[in-house]
């Protein structure tokens, strides 16, 4: 059976399948009555009241997709971001964090899904959740904006060490330099240095273009290193 | 199905991702039933150390002093206590005032023990353990620690503790406080300034190794790992 109600987040029209107790179209309360509900938990409430309504139907909803209803358990969700956002204010999440504990909310209720008894209320459980998160954010960003210093201008003024303008022309010299010495190595070494590391083929394919085995296409690509090694120490000593 | 929801919101687009990755959950027992799971392996591994221990020592250790009880009534109080607490604790909603459960089982072990120490320096003939002694205390409180800590915080583990310090903190108190129980078979004798010294850094060092090792491996970002890889939240 598809249900329809309204999601209380958004007013948007929400299908649900499979949800006996979604008969007909329904609006929640807004975010301002889950403060109420929150409050209100340690009260008896009577059936009728249309604050344990929302949470009677959020239950449901939890309990649903705890059985893997994921369209009960999308409409939960959107239907909870208000009531999220109202917790992370009152906490004192400054408003640019406010959607960082909203994600952060979303994926810890996900995960500690299965903890949640029907039997309970759904929205004094989500609420303590969301206080968590929410303080454990700001003390989060108090950590960091300890760390971390404010100097916005910092980055352009810092000097790239590496911007020198004498570097390219030494890498440049450098690179000749080996060059040069791949030349002088012997005619199965530069093969193995020019196959392998110039052209970056793999050991098999340069053992068939070369038509050397790999043993010694790896010897003499050993061999050359350790002599290009020699070569370029004995170059660089004053 | 068509929602009119903002598809192009971060909110929307990981409230689909975990939807669709929505899978069928048991939920979890209650705290105090998966608690009495951890301290029935407790009392299986005490039995199965009982068949080894000297049991006829220990009765005749007790009838000559039977305060040595109150030692071991407090160390039985804070395993029993300290696990109930570490479960409840671990429960996302549970309430931080769960961490105090154990404390007056606490301060009666700690008490008894200094009580036992007290007599082993002034009652004459009084058998002291020697440093040899002790080191076997602290070898004992800690290897059996190992075991009883690892068994808890996996059990922790399925739940989702938002407070996995203070989890962390009391699952190490149990754990300890278990080990030290279980000590007591084999250690049918006061404990001296020194090994009650050994006995404290043993217990401590297992709160703080457990407090260390599992309060980040408890946390809800690290047990998450795989849907936070998977998230982008930047947009």
């Amino acid at each position: 059976m598809t249900a329809i109600f309204i999601d209380f987040a958004t007013e948007a029209t929400v299908f649900c399948p499979d949800l006996d107790f979604l008969h007909h179209s329904r609006r929640e309360a807004n975010s301002s009555a889950d403060g109420e509900i929150t409050s209100r938990m340690m009260a008896k409430i009577g059936p009728d009241d249309p604050i344990a309504d929302v949470d009677r139907h959020r239950s449901a909803l939890m309990a649903a997709a705890q059985g893997g209803d994921s369209a009960a358990y999308q409409a939960l969700l959107r239907g909870c971001i208000p009531l999220v956002k109202s917790i992370a204010r009152r906490q004192g999440v400054t408003s640019d964090r406010v959607d960082d504990v909203v994600q952060d909310v979303l994926l810890t209720v996900h995960q500690a899904r299965q903890t949640y008894d029907p039997d309970r209320s759904f929205t004094a459980w989500f609420s303590v959740i969301a206080e968590r998160r929410a303080i454990d954010l700001i003390r989060r960003t108090r950590r960091q904006d300890q760390r971390e210093v404010y100097a916005p201008f910092a980055f352009e003024n810092h000097a790239d060490e590496e911007a020198d303008p004498s570097r390219g022309v030494a890498l440049m010299d450098r690179r000749s330099a080996v060059v040069r010495a791949v030349e002088t190595l012997p005619g199965r070494q530069r093969e193995a240095v020019q196959h392998l590391l110039f052209e970056e083929r793999s050991l098999a394919d340069a053992a068939v273009v070369t038509r050397r085995s790999k043993g010694s296409l790896k010897v003499n690509l050993h061999r050359a290193l350790k002599a290009l090694r020699g070569k370029m120490e004995s170059r660089d000593k004053p | 199905m068509k929602t009119l929801s903002n598809n192009d919101s971060p909110h929307e687009r990981l409230i689909q991702h975990l939807a669709t990755e929505l899978t069928p959950v048991r939920r979890l027992r209650s705290p105090s039933i998966r608690a009495l799971g951890w301290l029935a392996m407790v009392a299986a591994t005490a039995i199965l150390l009982g068949l080894f221990a000297d049991l006829p020592a220990i009765g005749r250790r007790l009838a000559a002093a039977p305060d040595m009880w109150l030692a071991v009534a407090g160390s039985v109080a804070t395993a029993v206590l300290a696990g109930f607490a570490a479960f409840q604790l671990s429960m996302p909603d549970a309430s931080r005032a769960w961490a105090v459960l154990p404390l007056p089982a606490a301060i009666l072990w700690i008490a008894a023990s200094g009580l036992g120490c007290l007599r082993a320096w002034f009652v004459p003939g009084t058998h002291v353990a020697d440093l040899s002694e002790a080191r076997d205390c602290l070898l004992f409180i800690v290897g059996l620690s190992l075991p009883f800590s690892a068994l808890l915080v996996v059990m922790l583990r399925s739940a989702c503790p938002l407070q996995p310090g203070l989890t962390a903190l009391i699952a190490g108190l149990a754990a300890a406080a278990a080990a030290a129980t279980l000590l007591n078979l084999f250690h049918p004798f006061d404990a001296a300034a020194t090994d009650l010294v050994v006995h404290a850094i043993a217990v401590a060092s297992v709160i703080l190794a457990v407090r260390a090792f599992s309060s980040r491996r408890l946390s809800p970002e690290f047990l998450r790992g795989d849907v936070t890889g998977t998230m982008d939240r930047s947009n």
